[in-house]
């Protein structure tokens, strides 16, 4: 079958030679002259992609990959002894990228600061691991993220490793029940990311820092993080909240237990907006999964949560009765923005959570709840000022009337004496 | 200097008679007489006008005592006064509505005078002097709104200082004067401060003077219409008589101010950020909005020539005109009825509400 296609190329080319022998002058690829014109889409396509990939909008030819010679019209172009490899084989895909790729002072020259060590994190990766030790052909190559011909930079949207497009590529493979069987591996981690508040940060809120697969799992060299370095993942992003779980008395339970930190309560792809109602001993609450309200975490836990409700509950109030006097006019800006001490004295206890202590959380939590309550008072002194003025426009209304109303008389009076003279 | 024998004055009178010449006054504000007629009503608003003038004028001085014309200062100084100050609130809100209703009333006065033609000869003065008038109130008016500097009169100014650039010639030098600078900085803030407490004030009080003077002098324009229909000439003399009817109107005026005042406080909003985008939906005062509607519907070419630069040209022209009417409407200057010139005003009064009409309900994208 190659060789009739070979045949046939030969003849399309032979045919087409008084033309391409100009054109050829301006274009002299010669790949991409046979492989345009052969009209077989399996040929012709890898050309199409091609003129919009990086390394063509950077000068690269075929012959970069795949050997050959770009200068030769005919078949010698394919010559082995020019170095022609045809379709590179899998195994051989990450050395064959790494020539250049793992290359610094090549890459230097087309982007600085991409980094060369993307060849050494795939072997030590899953993926690299077993192909390497078991040859396992199936597993993510190079081109199962970089579609091999239409290798777009990750900030192009419609690149395949785009933040909105990684769990997509990741999910080829790992939603795919059939492909995954061999592994013994859960296909239902995109499903579930999908639901999570990283996706929805990502995809509604259009925040592109917002974690996917690669975050938590690096990407060349991804793997499963252990379950003693989840902590340090999330804390890539949550530094706060990892760094007060380190030191909490909680680090050392769950290390004993063989339990990850932060999954343990807030799940891992299905993570979901955190809320002052995981504090509980009630559903959903992630406590009573451990503690009832008999033993001391429990307690402490019912504690934590009031000092949290009670600032929550404050600042609440203080912003709505803010709210309703700026509603109706008022200037309480001042107020309002002072009030935004409460709120964030509120993300310090919901973060200082993490430290499992009631003294920690209420140190942040008290001077918040001095701040919303003085705003409230704020708020009601306002809506007294409110009703003041509604009261003296009143009578001040009372006042000009009753000044109109003497002026009107006495233009009749005056008037009416006119006349009568 | 002697008061009049026939009416027995106080010893506060006569004292002051003899040093002010009280008599003198009393005589002219008698001998001043109001033409009765149907149209009569237009005649308040002229009063109108001026009483919410001075309202401006004391209320603005209030504000003084407390604003801080500079970039960093004068957001936080205004919050402060509508926030901490006693009745701050009220003086701010009254400046600002009271600006508002003068300048609708200087409108209604400005057409009423056009329609009943009361700028016809020899009366040419009183209406240059009134013009002068209308372009230093909106003068007033463009200078005042920038001062809280707010997000919105940000953005406002720089668009509103942005317009008279495209002029030829001398367009990017007025933009420069404007601005005291390539951009609305807090320079801007501080001239546009010095305009609207200094310079707009100093004209207005020699426009006005002459204004008043001319109407003093000429008394009041009959409508040619009523002078035509003949029969007796009924007056009112102005004082008490219309006096006590303008105080009426005056009253009325108090009462709107303060009900506007207490339940629609003029608000404050944002401080301005040069850094940060413009907001959608920028829009200029509303006596300002049938000229930026009417920008925003032009083209962007009118043969060969940009549309803004013949937009712009096209009002300057259109004020002059204006100004110059009582020169272009020769048969009303003759005495014979012009019918040309009652409906050039309808037209502009038409045009002038539709294209404000169309800038607060057309989509500020269109």
């Amino acid at each position: 079958m190659t060789r009739l296609y070979a045949a046939a190329c030969l003849i399309v080319v032979a045919l087409s030679a008084p033309f391409w022998e100009v054109s050829a002058q301006e274009q002299p690829d010669s790949c991409v002259a046979c492989h345009q014109n052969f009209g077989d889409d399996r040929l012709g396509k890898p050309v199409k992609e091609f003129a919009s990939d990086i390394h063509s909008t950077r000068g690269f030819g075929c012959v970069a990959c795949h050997g050959g010679d770009a200068n030769d019209p005919g078949m010698g172009a394919m010559d082995r002894a020019k170095g022609y490899i045809g379709k590179p084989a899998r195994k051989e895909l990450a050395q064959l990228c790494g020539r250049c790729h793992s290359d610094a002072r090549f890459m230097r020259q087309y982007n600085p600061s991409l980094r060369v060590d993307q060849v050494a994190e795939y072997y030590t990766s899953v993926h690299g691991q077993r192909l390497s030790r078991n040859g396992d052909e199936k597993v993510a190559v190079c081109v199962s993220c970089h579609p091999a011909h239409s290798i777009r930079p990750p900030s192009d949207p419609r690149s395949s490793i785009h933040p909105l497009k990684v769990a997509e590529t990741c999910g080829r493979c790992h939603a795919d029940a059939k492909t995954m069987e061999p592994y013994k591996i859960a296909t239902d981690q995109l499903g579930k990311y999908r639901e999570s508040i990283h996706w929805r940060t990502m995809s509604v809120k259009g925040d592109l820092s917002a974690p996917t697969c690669n975050d938590c799992h690096g990407n060349h060299g991804a793997a499963p993080p252990g379950m003693s370095w989840v902590g340090n993942v999330c804390g890539q992003c949550h530094t706060v909240m990892a760094e007060f779980f380190a030191q909490s008395r909680h680090a050392k339970v769950f290390a004993q237990m063989g339990v990850p930190g932060c999954a343990t309560c807030h799940s891992n792809h299905d993570i979901k907006e955190t809320g002052d109602a995981m504090v509980s001993l009630e559903q959903p609450g992630v406590c009573v999964g451990c503690h009832t309200n008999q033993d001391n975490g429990g307690k402490v836990a019912l504690q934590m949560r009031a000092a949290l409700d009670s600032l929550s509950g404050e600042y609440n109030k203080a912003h709505a009765i803010l709210l309703q006097a700026e509603r109706a006019g008022m200037e309480v800006s001042q107020a309002q923005f002072e009030l935004n001490g409460a709120k964030d004295a509120l993300v310090k206890g919901r973060a200082a959570v993490h430290t499992f202590s009631v003294e920690a959380i209420s140190k942040e939590t008290l001077p918040g709840l001095e701040i919303a309550k003085k705003a409230y008072a704020r708020g009601l002194r306002v809506l007294d000022e409110l009703e003041f003025r509604r009261k003296g426009l009143a009578v001040s209304l009372i006042i000009i009337l009753a000044l109109i109303v003497g002026v009107v008389l006495k233009i009749r009076q005056m008037e009416r004496k006119k006349k009568a003279e | 200097m002697a008061a009049d024998a026939t009416k027995p004055r106080g010893k506060l009178w006569s004292w002051l008679d003899e040093r002010v010449g009280l008599a003198d006054l009393e005589k002219l504000a008698k001998k001043k007489q109001i033409p009765v007629h149907r149209h009569m009503v237009w005649y308040y608003l002229g009063g109108m006008t001026l009483f919410l003038f001075v309202i401006q004028v004391m209320s603005g001085i209030l504000l003084l005592l407390y604003y801080r014309p500079s970039a960093e200062e004068a957001y936080e100084s205004v919050q402060f006064l509508m926030a901490e100050v006693q009745f701050g609130w009220l003086v701010r809100s009254i400046h600002a509505w009271s600006s508002n209703l003068m300048i609708f009333t200087l409108f209604v006065h400005l057409f009423s005078v056009l329609m009943l033609k009361a700028y016809r000869p020899p009366r040419e003065i009183t209406w240059f002097s009134g013009m002068g008038l209308l372009g230093l109130a909106l003068g007033f008016g463009f200078t005042g709104y920038l001062l809280p500097w707010n997000e919105l009169a940000f953005f406002a100014t720089k668009v509103g200082t942005e317009i008279p650039g495209v002029i030829p010639l001398v367009g990017p030098f007025f933009r420069r004067l404007l601005r005291g600078g390539d951009e609305v900085t807090g320079a801007t803030l501080t001239r546009f401060y010095g305009i609207h407490v200094a310079i707009l004030p100093a004209l207005t009080m020699l426009a006005l003077g002459l204004h008043l003077f001319m109407v003093q002098k000429h008394g009041m324009s009959t409508p040619p219409g009523v002078e035509r229909q003949g029969g007796e000439k009924r007056v009112m003399p102005f004082f008490p008589n219309f006096f006590l009817r303008d105080l009426v109107g005056w009253l009325s005026a108090v009462a709107a101010l303060a009900a506007l005042a207490a339940y629609f406080p003029v608000e404050l909003g944002q401080k301005a950020d040069p850094f940060q985008p413009a907001p959608i939906g920028i829009k200029p005062e509303w006596y300002f909005m049938f000229m930026f509607q009417t920008l925003k519907y032009l083209p962007a070419e009118i043969l060969w020539i940009e549309g803004e630069i013949l937009g712009v040209l096209g009002f300057g022209l259109g004020g002059l005109f204006l100004l110059m009417v009582p020169f272009l409407d020769r048969r009303t200057a003759r005495g014979e009825p012009s019918q040309l010139f009652a409906w050039i005003g309808i037209g502009i009064i038409g045009y002038i509400l539709v294209l404000t009409y169309l800038g607060y309900t057309v989509s500020p994208t269109k």
